[in-house]
């Protein structure tokens, strides 16, 4: 049986048992030191052990709202200051070495100043992700306003929009689009941010976790603490897709072809 | 504002700058003169790439023309023609809105409630014959729709001047006879006056009261002027059957010819 859209997932889930599998062949016999490379079943036990006892929600839920925070300051930032500069040739030109300068620097050696200026709870995390997912967010509005196809803007200005209508009816749309292929990377990013910021000092979260963990060289629990973040920054993916899909309804998919 | 024309090019002259050192400035319109009075079609027609946008675009108040004087019912032009609705060649609708909201568009624009510029934009949807369609999005409508909806988008706001740059160019010939008869339909209705582009001399004789040929460009201007006294109401089908039309077309083919062929020659060159 050949993979196919409804089966595909079941070969998907295969794959991942296989990983799974091999992970386990190898440790257990010894070719890969359990020591270093953790074992699945340990892994997976101590990721139960977790949800069963509750321990890991306290946690998980700074790590979330860290990353939440993060995502909706840096997207609501990213979207009015890419407006403005796109729209501000004066502003944009005077920004621009700046923003240039500000974005190809490594902005995670930021955390420890974050960390002296907002302490040691969730906010100095927040703000370093606010950083990684500012830039991104930034760049495809600025870009997105930058590719509004100039004859729907001169439609609407003939058809009487003023500029405030053009931005909420043409600058706006056009910037969503973008915008949302930005916010898969954006919830990554704001991930990295919030665990980063945990792992460079912090009290709780799960970056925290696995930091107490590593320090102790459990690595069965620095597995488990990569899988359960795996799991949630995939969740978040997945929110922003199902917003994508009712905002972007406009949006010609490939070869759509309408049921009657 | 009695005895004035609708719209009135004076000595228009339009120079892009060079957009680098070294290349020279390009002059697309050279002292072109053209009125349209009230109520009537005139049809501009000239080879391709000749600057026929361009002039429709100074007249829109898009382009601010390097000399000359633009009127609307006999007060300057400053800034965008408020008179004027603007026909694209290329699609022109707003993909996030569907055909109701893009027909409503304009008047949302004008402060009207969404539920009586919903209502309007639902007559005009079913004026073009699209009355089941309004809740499309242009990508999921064929050219010919989303020239009806264009048509709608611009005819709601009841503008006097009614500027079209090559509406139908991109449309297969059949679509197109239909919607060049559907537009004489509306127009005959209340008479607007039409500034139609097109480098189609029969659709430009089959509709128009008055053809103005252009010459090739760089530097275009009127090289002809013909009025067209086919009776009306017109079939564009029929009426190319016509000896009065045959004629016409012999007559305006003859100063057109030698245009077309320097503008082909033009378009090689470069």
């Amino acid at each position: 049986m050949k993979p196919d859209q409804q089966n595909l997932w079941i070969y998907q889930l295969l794959l991942l048992i296989a990983v799974f599998v091999i992970w386990h062949a190898l440790t257990a016999t010894g070719i890969l030191p359990p020591f270093f490379f953790g074992r699945p079943l340990i892994v997976l036990q101590k990721i139960w052990e977790w949800f069963a006892s509750g321990k890991i929600y306290m946690h998980l839920a700074i790590t979330l709202v860290e990353t939440v925070l993060a995502f909706v300051a840096g997207t609501v930032l990213g979207l009015g200051i890419g407006l403005w500069l796109a729209l501000s040739p004066t502003a944009s030109a005077l920004f621009d070495p700046y923003i240039k300068a500000v974005n190809s620097m490594p902005r995670v050696i930021l955390a420890p100043i974050f960390a002296v200026w907002f302490g040691l709870g969730i906010w100095s995390k927040v703000a370093l992700g606010v950083t990684l997912v500012f830039f991104i967010v930034f760049f495809n509005v600025y870009q997105g306003v930058k590719e509004v196809s100039p004859v729907v803007l001169n439609n609407a200005r003939m058809l009487g929009a003023t500029s405030r209508q053009l931005l909420r009816s043409v600058y706006l749309p056009s910037a969503t689009s973008w915008v949302f292929s930005s916010l898969h990377t954006a919830v990554g990013m704001a991930f990295v941010g919030a665990v980063v910021g945990e792992y460079l000092g912090s009290a709780a979260g799960v970056g925290y976790l696995i930091l107490q963990a590593e320090s102790v060289f459990d690595i069965n629990t620095v597995f488990a603490g990569i899988l359960v973040l795996t799991g949630f920054a995939l969740a978040l993916d997945g929110l922003v897709t199902l917003a994508e899909k009712r905002l972007l309804v406009w949006r010609p998919a490939q070869s759509e072809t309408e049921p009657l | 504002m009695t005895d004035h024309s609708a719209l009135a090019l004076e000595n228009i002259s339009v120079t892009f700058a060079a957009r680098s050192a070294g290349a020279t400035a390009y002059t697309a319109v050279r002292d072109t003169t053209l009125v349209v009075e009230r109520g009537e079609f005139v049809a501009v027609v000239g080879p391709t790439g000749c600057g026929k946008s361009t002039l429709l675009n100074v007249a829109a108040g898009l382009l601010l023309p390097s000399q000359g004087r633009v009127t609307v019912f006999g007060t300057g032009l400053s800034g965008l023609n408020r008179h004027a609705g603007y026909l694209f060649q290329a699609d022109a609708l707003l993909p996030w809105l569907n055909a109701l909201d893009n027909v409503a568009i304009g008047l949302r624009y004008g402060g009207s409630p969404k539920r009586d510029a919903h209502d309007r934009a639902r007559e005009w949807l079913a004026r073009v014959g699209l009355a089941h369609h309004g809740h499309r999005y242009p990508h999921q409508l064929s050219g010919g729709m989303k020239k009806r909806v264009a048509l709608a988008q611009t005819l709601i706001l009841d503008p006097d001047i009614l500027l079209m740059d090559e509406p139908f160019s991109a449309l297969d010939v059949q679509t197109r006879q239909l919607m060049e008869n559907e537009l004489l339909e509306l127009w005959s209705a209340d008479r607007k006056s039409v500034v139609f582009i097109t480098h189609d001399l029969e659709e430009a004789i089959a509709l128009s009261d008055r053809v103005v040929v252009l010459a090739a460009g760089p530097e275009t201007h009127p090289i002809g002027e013909y009025p067209i006294d086919l009776p009306r109401p017109r079939d564009v089908a029929e009426i190319r059957l016509t000896p009065g039309f045959v004629e016409l077309h012999r007559d305006i083919w003859h100063t057109m010819r030698d245009e077309v062929m320097k503008g082909y020659v033009q378009s090689q060159a470069q």
